[in-house]
């Protein structure tokens, strides 16, 4: 079977254990998780948890189902249509050509949103694909440092 | 009301009906121990170790079809329940085992015997609890008294800080669960259920694969009855001994590595099967891709995660078999025509008198399967049955009458060597006026030996009967078959005195070279009243047949019993 790779919203609980509980079961069973984040959603008691996973077919679905068994799981969302964003933060010299790192932020919804003595800090937040490009575009400007915040998604 | 987290536990107990609890003090629970010294509404059975406790409430819980409760300290006590926990978690047992924790001021300390319990077991329970504040402390076991036993039913453990039982509040048992995320689907799709059901009549070779869930659920009425009117011949599973009764018709046998040849051709040769509470086990199916090959499946399971987790199913029908088998009886009474799987029967038949389940008995040295045949005609459907893991658990599977559901007994799923005798002690609480007998081995009896104090003590007279082959017998017919007799480790020649190591704790003992003394010892044992070793000497290399080697395709079977 080939191998996919899937975004899965999971709604949970807001309570202890919660997040063992779901990274535990993609460890137990040898799932593999690409990225992961987890945030409250406002004015409830629940938790919004975003996965990106790669497997075949047969393991897509044991994985919706294994996270919908966790009594904690309100609510499993697999879905080929989503709206996916992520956001990432690149540390640069300040020695390197601002403008131009300005414009390519500027590209992908971002830009500088911190200077200090020595540096810059530019942010982009996009799809997950043109993220990729984002950084691969950095390059040019030797970030040293670049963190990814994980995919977001919504179901369309 | 106001009272302790104690006390609360206690009157939780009272509350869900529980009037057994097993289990074994410490620091972090005594409080609780000195609530459970004040009351007279349950009784709690002191076992000599927690691993025991939990299969002791484990096998109380199969024989009964209650919940299973037990008790036990934090730290190490804790971790000896592990083993108990898995073991109930892998064949859907439902438990509530209720730990100690260190205080919640020490938690996160490495305090003295604080060990992570929530963080261990949660991947061998079906959801655990570890109580953060008293107030949450009547839903919290509400809930998990609720989660045990409903959907597909597993264990639950609370793990409760030493101050939180000791701390005063409010008590208030609430009556209902308010669980929006955890709703389990009884019901069953009725428009899968009825294509299923023109499955079914369509076909030509139908074949119920019944699993552990029929006996869970308490289905075997209404299977036996979709048999009854279909004809279709059935195959059980390890964990659904008992469901057809062993004088069924339409029985074939077991299935899976050492199932009969007739049960595995079935498997083998179907055009649909309709699997009820059965999960596809390794150990049932063989390679996979010669798994059944030729047949549709209808898949009925109330864990919607069995369903298609290893092979392709037509007929998904997540729900509770009762429902799920009446509706399509509904379906089929009218319309099904028996004979026309008459055919199919008879190919069926005559698989069976090609290769019988049979072995060479002999008189010269006692064959495990005629002790386990013994049995079933001294005993047949009065006795309920445990058994350790091993050759002995199996030869008890294929050669026991089992005639009704919880009277077969096993760590089928985990194979938990030292489960049978603390279960045996669990159904012997259970069921008081049956006879209750652990079919054993020489290596699985002792890791729970102990447990022989906790029988004298108790008055339960459970009977082991030990199928004494001086070996790790089931390792050794593997090193035998698929190592070239390299015997490592397995080899159990130096032997404790079995007899007097029962007398020892209380009980008696029979050591048996002979049939007649089988019998005699057994007919002693029965009467006895009081815990039993029979310690069997056994043909030291017989080995179960037929066998599927691992990874093998169910239809190639080692079949012959050769002279040894
Ligand atoms: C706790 C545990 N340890 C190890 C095993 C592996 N194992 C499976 S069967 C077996 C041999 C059991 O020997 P015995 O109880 O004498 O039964 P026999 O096979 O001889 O009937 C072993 C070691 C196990 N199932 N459980």
């Amino acid at each position: 079977m080939e191998t996919v790779r899937r975004v899965i919203s999971v709604v949970v609980l807001n309570e202890a254990q919660v997040l063992a509980r779901v990274s535990g079961l993609f460890a137990g069973r040898g799932y593999n998780i690409e990225t992961l984040t987890v945030a409250p959603i406002p004015e409830t008691d629940l938790s919004h948890m975003t996965i990106v996973t790669r497997g075949n077919q047969r393991v897509i679905e044991q994985i919706t189902k294994q996270l919908h068994k966790l009594i904690p799981t309100l609510k499993v969302i697999e879905h080929s249509e989503m709206v996916e964003k992520e956001m990432v933060l690149v540390k640069f010299p300040i020695e390197e050509k601002l403008s131009d790192i300005q414009a390519l932020c500027a590209a992908y919804n971002g830009g500088i949103v911190n200077v200090g003595e020595n540096m810059v800090i530019a942010m982009a937040a996009d799809e997950p694909v043109r993220i990729k490009h984002f950084i691969t575009a950095t390059k040019r400007y030797n970030p040293i440092e670049i963190v990814r915040s994980g995919v977001v998604a919504m179901e369309r | 009301m106001k009272m302790s987290g104690a006390q609360m536990i206690i009157e939780a107990i009272i509350a869900e009906g529980v009037t057994k609890v097993f289990g074994y003090p410490g620091g972090a629970i005594m409080n609780v121990y000195d609530e459970i010294y004040k009351q007279n509404d349950f009784e709690h059975i002191l076992t000599r170790h927690e691993q025991a406790a939990v299969h002791a409430a484990d096998g109380y819980a199969r024989a009964s079809g209650d919940v299973g409760v037990a008790m036990v300290t934090s730290g190490p006590g804790f971790t000896n329940a592990v083993t108990g926990l898995a073991t109930a978690y892998t064949d859907s047992v439902p438990l509530v085992v209720i730990s100690g924790q260190v205080p919640l001021s020490l938690i996160g300390t490495d305090g003295f015997q604080e060990v992570d319990a929530v963080g261990i077991s949660r991947a061998c329970t079906k959801h655990n609890y570890l109580v953060h504040d008293i107030a949450e402390l009547p839903r919290i076991l509400k809930e998990a008294f609720y989660i045990a036993r409903s959907g597909r039913p597993g264990p639950v453990l609370v793990d409760v800080p030493k101050d939180i039982t000791g701390e005063i509040a409010e008590f208030v048992y609430p009556s209902d669960v308010h669980l929006p995320t955890y709703k389990p689907n009884y019901k069953g799709n009725d428009r899968q259920i009825k294509k299923a059901a023109e499955a079914i009549l369509k076909a030509k070779k139908p074949l119920l694969y019944l699993g552990g869930g029929v006996v869970l659920s308490n289905a075997t009425d209404v299977v036996r009855r979709l048999a009854e009117i279909s004809q279709m011949p059935a195959v059980e599973t390890l964990m659904a001994r008992g469901v057809m009764g062993a004088d069924n018709p339409l029985l074939m046998g077991m299935l899976g590595m050492h199932g009969n040849y007739a049960s595995n051709m079935a498997m083998s040769e179907t055009d649909l099967v309709i699997s009820l509470g059965a999960r596809f086990d390794d150990r049932v199916t063989g390679k996979l891709s010669e798994f059944a090959k030729y047949a549709d499946v209808i898949h009925v399971d109330i864990d919607p995660a069995n369903i298609a987790k290893l092979v392709d199913v037509d007929y998904p029908i997540v729900g509770d078999i009762n429902i799920v088998v009446e509706k399509l009886i509904g379906h089929l009474e009218e319309r099904i025509k028996p004979e026309r799987y008459q055919v199919w029967r008879d190919i069926l038949k005559r698989y069976d008198e090609l290769h019988p389940l049979t072995y060479h008995d002999s008189d010269e040295v006692i064959k495990p399967q005629w002790v386990i045949e013994r049995i079933g005609e001294k005993v047949g459907a009065d006795a309920v049955i445990t058994s350790d893991v091993g050759q002995h658990q199996m030869w008890a599977a294929q050669f026991y009458p089992f005639d009704r559901p919880r009277q077969w007994i096993n760590s089928g799923g985990l194979g938990t060597m030292g489960y049978g005798f603390p279960a045996a002690i669990g159904a012997q609480v259970a069921c008081p006026d049956k006879h209750v007998i652990n079919i054993t081995g020489d290596g699985s009896i002792l890791m729970n030996v102990q447990e022989l104090v906790t029988a004298s003590e108790n008055k339960l007279p459970v009977i082991n009967v030990i199928l004494n082959n001086h070996f790790l017998g089931m390792v050794r017919q593997w090193q035998t078959f698929f190592y070239d007799k390299r015997y490592a480790e397995t080899d159990l020649s130096y032997q404790p005195n079995w007899k007097l190591l029962a007398e020892a704790c209380g009980g008696a003992g029979y050591d048996v070279t002979t049939k007649a003394e089988f019998d005699a010892a057994l007919d002693a044992a029965l009467e006895g009243g009081k815990v039993t070793f029979i310690n069997v000497a056994v043909d030291r290399l017989e080995n179960v047949l037929p066998m599927v080697p691992a990874g093998g395709a169910l239809y190639n079977m080692l079949l012959e019993h050769k002279e040894s």
